[in-house]
């Protein structure tokens, strides 16, 4: 399995000012994975999503320390390239966020600040990538419609093939169908099935069912603390820790 | 009993915010009539196409209209990159602490600060020290300072209002800071960077204070030629012809004459605002 990691954190702790949002997390994720990753609001499990690809340095007062080792390349150090990183680790967010630009231009905006203007090459990259997120039968009559004007699930989606659009290797899915109705959220969980086989995902959520069908492995956090990791299957039946039994069970949460 | 008293309450407070508009807008309309109805018969096509003639009892007002359009021109060429560029450096890329907040506090305190202490530092800076004489350009960089710290504001809250998601949503497809704000943040911030920006330039065309000392002219036989010349403006003209003129009766209507040659003006600009930003709004889709 070892040869099969892509992220590999070590002792990363992560800290908003003074307040420490994740401590001491070491975790392994394997390449062409499913990694849900669950635990209680303020569990720290978005800041961890976020560090993978230095979204939070966006916040002024986050610090942290350890190491995140992507591909072999620790991606705390000084001198990496975070362009670079995050055309390499794409990034969905809870509430989609399409641009006020139609969808074709959402898609092509990746490839178009790539600096890439072949016309034929961006209209084939764009049909893939909607293809890759199952949105293309839904709007190859209307890629110059405003994305707002799709439908929630839609956006969301379009979302996903706008991230795909700049062939990332690892997707960071921020609690992706919180927002959508039951049959939206199949939608994406299935599309997700499908991704695996390319990407690697990372999935927050809050729904432990959703974390239970979608993911091979889970990961539970609990105030800042990874408290357990395994495969998703024997992580939703038999428990190693009794923290974790409770939560999953809803006792609390 | 409680619900019925809300019910006046409500009545009340609808009834004096009411009041409010109506007051504020009968004042409106009654210094509107005022100038159109003591100024409509100096108004005619020699009034806005002819020189001043006979000690400024006779003739029109051509070049105090040339002059106010060009050292508006001169305003908005030197504050509307710089007032623009600050807002972007502010909103953006500053790190928000003690010395930022100071800077933006310092901003919004210059917007309060009284036109004719601009005129007087324009005098020192611009025509005194960097040795440009009174001139058009020195009024022009005068009113850019009196302008600056209006558009500054105006832009960073347009700036303020695109949502935070529109940066990381380009972030995260790994677009730098420089690509992210010019293709998802300027584009929509745009229209109200240039509300704000032309109302302030609106006011620029309508001060006094701060070209007094440095380039209007009380009269010129001649049109400015350069950026070095002094030119004739439209508030220091109504100024002239209101108070200084040796006879004011006799002069007033084509004072208020001048007066509706100057909301007309600053009127169409706010116009041109309005149609510019309708318009680029159309281009974000929605």
């Amino acid at each position: 399995m070892e040869k099969n990691i892509i992220i590999k954190t070590k002792n990363f702790n992560f800290y908003y000012g003074d307040v420490k949002a994740l401590t001491d997390v070491n975790i392994k994720i394997e390449k062409n994975s499913v990694t849900g990753i669950i635990g209680p609001s303020g569990c720290g499990k978005s800041t961890f999503l976020r560090s993978l690809n230095l979204m939070n340095n966006l916040i002024l007062s986050a610090r942290y320390e350890g190491q995140i080792i992507i591909d072999g390349e620790d991606i705390l150090h000084k001198d990496i390239d975070v362009v670079a990183l995050r055309r390499r680790v794409g990034m969905v967010f809870q509430k989609s966020n399409p641009f006020p630009k139609t969808v074709f231009e959402n898609v092509a905006y990746g490839l178009k600040i790539n600096g890439i203007t072949n016309r034929d090459f961006i209209d084939q990259k764009i049909e893939e990538s909607l293809k890759g997120a199952a949105l293309w039968e839904e709007v190859k009559d209307r890629l110059n419609v405003s994305a707002f004007d799709l439908s929630g699930g839609q956006q969301q989606r379009l979302c996903i093939a706008r991230a795909l659009a700049v062939e990332p290797e690892i997707l960071l899915m921020d609690e992706p169908a919180s927002a959508l109705d039951p049959t939206a959220t199949l939608k994406i969980e299935e599309l997700i099935q499908e991704l695996k086989k390319k990407y690697t995902i990372i999935i927050v959520t809050h729904n432990m069912q959703q974390a239970a069908r979608v993911s091979d492995y889970t990961a539970f956090f609990m105030m800042g603390k990874l408290v357990e990791y395994n495969k998703t299957n024997i992580m939703f039946t038999n428990p190693e820790n009794k923290i974790t039994e409770d939560y999953i069970t809803g006792r609390f949460g | 009993m409680t619900n019925r008293r809300n019910n006046i309450t409500e009545k009340i407070g609808f009834g004096i915010l009411t009041l409010c508009l109506i007051v504020v807008v009968l004042i409106i309309v009654v210094i509107f009539t005022n100038i159109i109805i003591n100024g409509h018969s100096a108004i005619s096509w020699d009034f806005i196409t002819k020189a001043p003639t006979d000690g400024m009892t006779k003739g029109g007002i051509m070049p105090a209209i040339i002059g106010t359009f060009f050292v508006t021109v001169i305003t908005a060429i030197f504050s509307i990159p710089l007032g623009m560029g600050c807002a972007i450096y502010l909103n953006e890329y500053a790190t928000q602490n003690m010395f930022t907040r100071l800077i933006r506090i310092s901003i919004r305190n210059l917007a309060g600060v009284p036109s004719i202490v601009y005129g007087l530092f324009g005098v020192m800076l611009f025509v005194e020290f960097m040795h440009l004489g009174t001139c058009i350009l020195a009024s022009g960089l005068t009113l850019s300072l009196m302008t600056l710290p209006m558009m500054i504001t105006a832009s960073e809250e347009a700036l303020k209002n695109i949502p935070m998601s529109f940066r990381e949503g380009s972030l995260a497809l790994g677009a730098t800071k420089w690509q992210a704000i010019r293709t998802n943040v300027l584009p929509y911030a745009i229209p109200g960077m240039l509300t704000g920006t032309i109302l302030g330039l609106s006011r620029a065309a309508g001060e006094t204070a701060p070209i007094l000392f440095t380039g209007v002219a009380f009269y010129l036989p001649y049109l400015p030629k350069g950026l070095f010349d002094q030119f004739m403006a439209l508030p220091y003209h109504l100024y002239i012809m209101a108070t200084q003129h040796h006879d004011i009766t006799l002069v007033r209507p084509l004072a208020y004459g001048t007066a509706m040659v100057l909301i007309v003006l600053v009127f169409m600009m706010n116009l041109g605002a309005i149609i510019l930003r309708y318009r680029l709004r159309k281009n974000r889709k929605e």
